[in-house]
């Protein structure tokens, strides 16, 4: 074990899948010698040379063209793309091309071994373009597997089996966190499973569900709702596509109510595919709506950020409100 | 020009601008129309038997593409495109790689797949969407791919294979067997984003990838005169710093003159080449299209007298490799392959059910396979509702 923050979590899983597989590469905007903009690839290309990890011009479409390509050939392609809010021009390669690439070949060629690393979230006063959340996006994809570590533990076993995965995976990573995370993470390789969710925090009063930077605000909640002596269930999801239907629909049957929260925007967010499909395998045992703790319907304000955030205050008055339904 | 170098600026003491044509890119041409050879060509080392194999390459092609536009007229497939017009940009260029060659292309290719091995049933197969098809019936007729001929599977979405050939040229280097990629694309596709993404990172990265753009003067019904104002294609290989050349696209012996140059040149110096083939498309965009709303019946005539095919046969003609006598047998042949074939994959069962939910993953995920328990219980109540509950006929 050795104490990591996030972000030395995520350098430390590259580095070990890098040293297991030679035939991994690490791409993106100033990913090479420097390290990228967050040093996520710190001091890779000292270790491993140039040719495996290296600068690309500042294209996010040619990034992930790139890595699809070097993906169906059979190597290893790690890219990243410097905020998730610059995802978008790479929408159609990843949407159209790296998500169908089996489907549509009838499996004559894949590209299974390609990851996205993209830190994403707001909360580090980052204004329209360096807070968005845009897993739901990605969620509405067939082919794609979405996952959103909350802490360094998570960060490296979920990046080790998203590279290892046989299927390409979008991999967000919570900015806001990088720095502010810090936790026991072994040294020795590991992976998480890919699908399945984490009770965080055993309750029975209702469940608390998030991912990703917006756990923080969770635990708040849960602590200051516990001091009312509300018993809080709470669940990290950490995979968002494909989600853990099995342990959200227990623990929602256990307590009867469940809030989700995130930083995205409220209408079209994940949060509502949740509400649904639990609404619909836990109709009989819900005791009132579904909660829905999100961001607002706007572009990410930068003055008002603190006001625009699914705070744990709000996740708090949410809670209560649901308790009192 | 490097940012951060010690070099000497190259200056200039007037404001002079560059002209957008200031940069003129001649045409590669050595056969001509009757066969002959251009005064001063340089003729590429081409035995007779490649010559054969390409020829006859070409000529199955048209005929297979012939073929199935009247089949798609007769309402047998949905959808076909052809290559015509274009047969000796394609064959020619794919005769100059080896089979580990990766090829990446648009969709106009079919007759880099045939030179290849494909075979008619192969093609029909994919055409036809039936069990037999390579792709699971899962794509639109003309989406071709095969793993075992390194022929990357066509997708819909235009310029996309640009920088993933350069990311698969990329790791065939470091990979280091000697191999390469060929990627093809229409001069229309070559306004898209991805081309400009994948040319850059292809030289900057230094990818062995030979980028051959078929410009046939027209992207559905817009013409070159409304794709660009530049030189063409060519002319912005030169600004990323690829090594660039425009042939003839109607002329066999150009094209495959300067494809083999360009595969020497991406696998002995690791970097990218950009060939320009000047064609044109003669026939309709696709089945789904009519030429006569946007160009003149005269302009497809002029360019009907350049087709590539009789110009090869000419030469080869002229070098005694060839007949009419062989030229009649092989139409014979390859309309009848081509007849016989359709008639017997129609009558091939369409892919089963579960098909509908493999490879989107590597394994179906559970709310995957929630969803198809569900439709299979919905189509065993409505069973002569919908053409197939697995292995069925096409309704």
């Amino acid at each position: 074990m050795a104490k990591m923050n996030l972000l030395q979590a995520i350098n430390n899983a590259l580095d070990s899948a890098m040293a297991a597989d030679d035939s991994m590469i690490c791409l993106g905007e100033d990913v090479g010698k420097f390290g990228g903009v967050f040093r996520a690839t710190s001091h890779l290309q000292e270790k491993y040379g140039k040719a495996r990890c290296f600068n690309t011009p500042l294209t996010e479409q040619g990034i992930a063209g790139f890595a699809i390509g070097m993906a169906a050939q059979g190597s290893t392609a790690v890219a990243e793309i410097q905020f998730a809010d610059y995802i978008f021009p790479a929408f159609d390669q990843i949407v159209n091309e790296a998500a169908k690439f089996r489907y549509r070949s009838g499996n004559e060629f894949n590209v299974g071994s390609l990851v996205f690393r993209t830190p994403y979230g707001g909360g580090i006063a980052g204004g329209l373009y360096h807070s968005q959340s845009p897993e739901a996006y990605f969620c509405h994809t067939p082919g794609l597997k979405v996952l959103m570590p909350s802490n360094p533990y998570q960060a490296k076993g979920l990046l080790l089996s998203a590279i290892r995965d046989p299927n390409p995976v979008l991999f967000f990573e919570p900015k806001r966190l990088y720095r502010a995370a810090e936790g026991d993470v072994p040294e020795d390789d590991y992976e998480i499973p890919i699908g399945k969710a984490e009770v965080v925090r055993n309750g029975s009063d209702i469940t608390l569900l998030a991912w990703g930077a917006q756990m923080t605000e969770m635990y708040k909640a849960a602590d200051k709702a516990a001091e009312e002596g509300i018993s809080c269930e709470v669940i990290d999801l950490r995979s968002l596509l494909p989600w853990d239907v099995e342990t959200v629909a227990n623990s929602v049957r256990k307590t009867g109510r469940l809030l989700i929260a995130h930083e995205a925007p409220h209408t079209g967010g994940f949060g509502g595919e949740i509400a649904a499909t639990i609404q619909q395998e836990c109709f009989l045992s819900l005791e009132a709506p579904i909660a829905r703790v999100t961001g607002m319907d706007t572009p990410f304000p930068l003055a008002h950020e603190k006001e625009y955030l699914p705070d744990y205050l709000k996740v708090y008055e949410a809670l209560v409100a649901s308790l009192n339904y | 020009m490097s940012s951060a170098s010690d070099e000497k600026p190259n200056l200039m003491h007037q404001t002079q601008f560059i002209q957008g044509h200031d940069l003129p890119i001649p045409t590669l041409s050595i056969l001509n129309a009757d066969g002959s050879i251009q005064a001063g060509a340089e003729v590429p080392e081409l035995d007779q038997e490649t010559a054969i194999k390409i020829y006859r390459n070409m000529v199955y092609i048209r005929v297979l593409d012939e073929r199935m536009i009247s089949a798609q007229r007769q309402g047998r497939l949905s959808f076909y495109l052809t290559c015509s017009g274009e047969e000796a940009a394609v064959t020619g260029t794919a005769a100059a790689f080896t089979i580990n060659d990766m090829i990446m292309g648009q969709y106009r290719e079919q007759a880099a797949l045939r030179l290849r091995g494909f075979s008619t049933e192969q093609f029909m197969n994919q055409l036809l969407s039936n069990k037999d098809d390579l792709g699971k019936g899962r794509q639109m007729p003309v989406h071709y791919g095969s793993n075992e001929l390194n022929y990357m599977t066509i997708s819909s979405p235009l310029g996309t294979q640009i920088p993933q050939a350069a990311g698969y040229a990329y790791a065939q280097k470091l990979q280091g067997n000697d191999a390469c990629t060929l990627c093809y694309f229409g001069e229309g596709a070559a306004s898209e984003g991805d081309f400009h993404a994948g040319m850059n990172m292809a030289a900057v990265l230094n990818c062995p990838v030979v980028f051959v753009c078929r410009n046939n003067g027209y992207a559905i019904s817009t013409p070159a005169d409304e794709q660009f104002k530049g030189d063409g294609i060519a002319a912005r290989g030169v600004g990323y710093g690829i090594k660039t050349i425009r042939v003839d696209g109607n002329d066999i012996l150009a094209v495959y003159s300067a494809s083999l140059a360009a595969r020497r040149i991406a696998i002995e110096n690791n970097e990218p080449v950009l060939i320009e083939t000047m064609s044109y498309r003669l026939g309709a965009h696709s089945t789904s299209d009519d030429p006569s709303g946007y160009r003149s019946k005269d302009e497809e005539d002029k360019w009907r007298e350049k087709d590539p095919i009789e110009r090869m046969q000419n030469w080869l003609q002229s070098k005694g490799w060839w007949n009419e006598e062989e030229e009649k047998s092989i139409l014979e042949s390859y309309r009848k392959d081509v007849l016989d074939t359709l008639k017997r994959v129609e009558k091939k069962d369409m892919p089963g059910l579960d098909e509908l939910i493999t490879d989107v993953y590597d394994t179906p995920p559970a709310h995957l396979q929630k969803q198809f328990e569900e439709l299979k219980e919905h189509i065993a109540k409505y069973p002569e509702n919908y053409p197939v509950a697995g292995g069925a006929k096409h309704g």
